[in-house]
């Protein structure tokens, strides 16, 4: 049989603020346990929770970047439950009436096409603390310094068909969140994850299969694992006369498996009812229009101009918005080369393939933030325009990135130390290719008989003389009227 | 100055003022008093002696260096589930026998403040569940009345301290008629403010929409000259109300002439004590004299706020009693083999029947099933009482029927069922559920035991009920009448 895999995601994203949800504690990462954690966060007998105006806007924000409705009047529910490092015994969330409903991304396939993907709703909520296990001989620690953190938890349709799809969808919106400055992106802080409901149904059918969901996928790579394993799990299940489970699992990244974590019968009841401690949150017309007018240029938006503006293919476009830091570096580069050297005319399409490819490359291999690169935007450009003027080949300005890069040196002083300056001197060439032709009588003969391949041969053997400085245009000129004879 | 601990608060504040007494004086007397009847009464879970002489020394350094405010150097109990920095907050309960709050309710916050000083903290029904104070993990109160009898609760320490004449005045809290039914059955004056006219942070949540903390004091001017203190926005919490305070205290003498009062026609229906009824309708006529207009009014609703209060009020406090887990404060279990254990026994240990009896119907009302017919509904009647007081307040300017169906029980009379203890509610509840301002005020005697009458007011409305409430005591002196052996 055809399986058909369905996949929604809820995507957990804690806002960037600077307290917590419901309480002045600071928000910030890796604190001493507990240090971040006053009263309220404690759940003290008496304190009361007060909504953080900056939260709320944060949400708007997001509910606006995805064209979805936001709520007029949005309410907190409890949802019970018993937990060490849930201090109320509940945790502050929304559930009838999110503050967000309704909304859709479009995201970039492989194939090139654009799918897009709907979202059933976002909502605000406090994150829990942590347990703790390690060095604590049997016991277990509890640190409350991330309990009443602020998240969005965005929740999408079973929408996705494939892993692939769920992660470009997963990239979409981490990319939106971080345009948008509510949420740093972090995953392997926690700050970004997700949890992924998979199910399979034969191909051509309506109805949806038992579902699995995946908890706590912190890394893109895990949740295209994890959803893989998982749909390979549930066909095989099916195939061989068994019902899927609907359950909890666990994805264990060192063993590339999923897990039962818990069953839906004995999942949780969890008497969700309105918070009485927080009224609604009402929000206007004004306050909506005020939050859109700071609306940045969002991913893509950003991605069309540049197709315009540069004539950029759809997939650089795509890559160089995918953070606005890039695409910005990337205009950066452009208009510092612009501005410096107005009279030599530099490709737009070099200048985004050496971004996304070189120096992506290098920002990987040292894991260095785009913003922290060692090259700066007005020293890619000028090694730019040395390839637009002739000055260096395309392939010796990759080697002059990689200097650039190790050395901290600007390209100009580069090029003249290692005497990488192309030799466009026509005198200079015909001598080399002379030299070469003397040394080389046999393969000479042979490619006047007919032996075309050996130019390149020739070409070779020539750039070899010249220490690969030779102009490749003018060799290539130049060679072929001498080979003729 | 002789029989001090029969002066009301007005009356202390200008003699404090008037150095005809300091307040260590004031607070020696009345700790000695305090200390005296805790045997008989066990009105106090917690005497704060040395806390109190030193707040006590305090105010009166302010008072000589005329930096004091109305209410300097006057002494307080406050009800023992508003937290109280230094001295033990206990809310009645095993739970939190032993728990000292980092920090102040923001009406102690605020009564510190304003110079009042902390004789200690009342005794309370557990968690501020019951109406007989018999559910205490520290013991039931005693009325000053009848010690067989009950002082009603939950804030029955708050009241019998108050009617015994151990301290002027004290903090208490209302969620179904926690002030107002114990101040019925004790012979004092008891104000339970509109819902976010006074702060709730540092009072530990029993039902989070319902709870407001109010007074308990033996004058109706008493109470509006604490409610000015106490009263007004918080911004830790967010159901707090950004409205002006009034000067309650200049609005008290108000004619009453062209007042219009609703008689609540549900509240004579049966039940209620033909005794009670009897000083109800005297009292009604003597505000007639006065020049008030009486009509009756209907609530058709009211007679539902019973059962739609013990499905709102459980429901909120199964959820808010769920921080008592043993994990980070409070009662733990000993031993515990593994974290459902920590739970099911801190938590089993930890709480009395009542309160547990309370933690399981609101579990069960909130379940996944039942969720719809019984909270939701609840909340829907809940709206339906609300309007209908809502049409009456467009009709009458108050209105009137009584606190309590009957005067004070005896001890153990109702503890074995449930239902007939909660009926005793059956008349405070209403103003609880829609968020209304109310005071009770004592009118009669009915074979030796207090009998007192209920005034309703709109949202926001405490100006007019102290004002009528003044105006009536004036006029009597009811409220003047200490239980034999107190005065």
């Amino acid at each position: 049989m055809q399986w058909e895999t369905v996949i929604g995601l809820e995507i957990h994203a804690q806002l960037l603020t600077s307290s917590k949800i419901f309480s002045g504690s600071a928000t910030a990462y890796g604190a001493p346990p507990n240090s971040q954690a006053n009263l309220v966060d404690l759940a003290y007998p008496g304190v009361l929770p007060v909504l953080n105006a900056e939260a709320v806007r944060m949400a708007v924000k997001f509910g606006l970047a995805v064209n979805a409705r936001v709520t007029r009047r949005s309410i907190f529910a409890r949802k019970n439950y018993f937990y060490p490092d849930l201090p109320k015994g509940y945790q502050i969330s929304q559930y009838e009436l999110p503050i967000v409903s309704g909304g859709a991304v479009d995201v970039l396939l492989d194939d090139g096409s654009v799918k897009r993907i709907d979202i059933t709703r976002a909502h605000l909520e406090e994150d829990a603390g942590k347990s703790l296990h390690e060095g604590l001989a049997g016991q277990t620690g509890v640190d409350l310094n991330r309990a009443g953190t602020p998240l969005i938890e965005i929740v999408s349709e079973p929408a996705m068909r494939s892993a692939k799809q769920a992660v470009a969808y997963l990239k979409k919106i981490h990319t939106l969140v971080r345009y948008l400055q509510i949420c740093d992106g972090n995953m392997q802080e926690g700050s970004f994850r997700c949890d992924a409901n998979v199910s399979v149904r034969p191909r051509g059918t309506e109805k949806l299969g038992t579902r699995a969901e995946i908890k706590n996928l912190n890394s893109f790579r895990f949740v295209e694992k994890a959803i893989n394993y998982e749909v390979a799990r549930q066909i095989e299940l099916l195939e061989g006369g068994g019902r899927v489970v609907q359950e909890t699992r666990l994805y264990d990244a060192d063993r590339g498996e999923t897990r039962s974590m818990r069953s839906k019968e004995e999942a949780n009841d969890y008497r969700y009812f309105p918070d009485p401690d927080l009224l609604p949150v009402e929000i206007d017309q004004l306050y909506i229009d005020t939050v859109c007018a700071s609306l940045p240029e969002l991913p893509d938006q950003k991605a069309q101009r540049l197709r315009k503006d540069y004539d950029l293919s759809a997939y650089d476009a795509g890559v160089l918005t995918a953070s606005a830091e890039l695409a910005d570096y990337f205009e950066t580069v452009i208009e510092k080369a612009a501005a410096g050297f107005p009279a030599t005319a530099l490709s737009p399409k070099l200048a985004a393939n050496t971004v996304i490819g070189e120096l992506s490359g290098l920002l990987n291999r040292d894991g260095v933030e785009i913003n922290d690169s060692r090259i700066a935007p007005a020293a890619l450009a000028k090694l730019l325009v040395r390839v637009a003027d002739n000055t260096i080949s395309g392939k010796i300005a990759k080697e002059v990135l990689e200097a650039m890069w190790d050395e901290g040196k600007d390209a100009d002083a580069i090029i003249e130390a290692r005497g990488w300056r192309q030799i466009t001197d026509e005198s200079a060439i015909e001598a080399a290719i002379d030299a070469v032709i003397a040394a080389n009588p046999s393969q000479l003969a042979q490619y006047r008989s007919g032996k075309d391949k050996l130019f390149g041969f020739f070409v070779g053997q020539v750039m070899k003389a010249t220490q690969g400085k030779a102009n490749p245009a003018r060799l290539n000129e130049l060679l072929k009227k001498k080979l003729g004879g | 100055m002789s029989d001090l601990h029969d002066k009301t608060v007005t009356e202390l504040a200008a003699a404090l003022r008037a150095r005809q007494v300091s307040s260590v004086e004031l607070t020696q007397a009345l700790l000695e008093r305090v200390t005296r009847h805790q045997g008989a009464l066990n009105a106090f879970i917690t005497i704060s002696a040395e806390g109190a002489l030193l707040e006590a020394a305090r105010a009166d350094a302010r008072l000589g260096a005329n930096d004091a405010g109305p209410l300097t150097g006057v002494p307080m109990a406050h009800k023992d589930l508003f937290c109280t920095r230094g001295e033990k907050t206990t809310c009645g309960s095993r739970m939190l026998a032993d728990f000292v709050s980092p920090y102040d309710a923001t009406v102690v916050e605020r009564l510190r403040a304003a110079g009042v000083v902390m004789l200690g903290k009342t005794n309370m029904d557990e968690f501020a569940m019951g109406s007989s104070n018999e559910t205490s993990f520290f013991g039931p109160v005693k009325n000053p009345w009848d010690p067989a009898r009950v002082p009603g609760g939950s804030s029955g320490g708050s009241a019998a301290a108050v009617a015994a004449r151990l301290v002027p005045a004290a903090t208490g809290t209302d969620t179904g008629g926690s002030i107002r039914q114990p101040a019925a059955l004790c012979g004092v004056t008891g104000l339970k403010p509109t819902y976010g006219r006074v702060s709730r942070y540092g009072m530990v949540a029993f039902a989070s929409s319902l709870d407001q903390a109010g007074l308990i004091t033996r004058s109706a001017a008493d109470a509006a000259l604490l409610l000015g203190a106490i009263a007004g926005f918080d911004e830790r919490d967010s159901t707090s109300v950004e409205l002006p305070v009034p000067d309650y205290s200049a609005a008290l003498e108000q004619p009453l002439k062209g007042l219009k009062i609703g008689v609540l026609k549900e509240f004579f229906d049966t039940g209620l004590d033909p005794a009670i009824e009897q000083h109800i309708r005297a009292a009604l006529e003597l505000l007639r004299s006065q020049g008030a207009l009486i009509k009756d009014v209907s609530l058709p609703n009211l007679p539902l706020s019973v059962p739609t209060y013990y499905v709102v009020a459980p429901a909120e406090c199964s959820s808010n009693l769920a921080r008592f887990d043993g994990v980070r404060y409070g009662y733990r279990c000993k031993k515990p083999t593994d974290l459902l254990d920590l739970y099911l026994r801190s938590r089993g240990e930890g709480f009395g029947a009542e309160v547990k009896r309370r933690i399981m119907t609101g579990t069960y009302v909130l379940s996944a099933g039942y969720y719809d017919a019984f909270y939701l509904k609840a909340q829907r009647v809940r709206q339906l009482i609300s309007n209908d007081f809502e049409r009456a307040f467009h009709e009458v300017d108050v209105v009137i029927g009584p606190t309590t169906p009957t005067a004070a029980f005896e001890l153990g009379a109702k503890t074995a069922d449930p239902v007939t203890m909660y009926l005793n509610d059956i008349y405070t509840i209403g103003a609880n559920l829609a968020g209304l301002p109310a005071i009770s005020l004592p009118c009669g005697l009915t074979q030796g035991l207090p009998a007192a009458l209920q005034i309703i007011g709109p949202h926001f409305g405490e100006e007019r009920l102290l004002n009528v409430a003044h105006r009536y005591q004036l006029e009597t002196d009811w409220h003047r009448r200490a239980p034999p052996g107190f005065a």
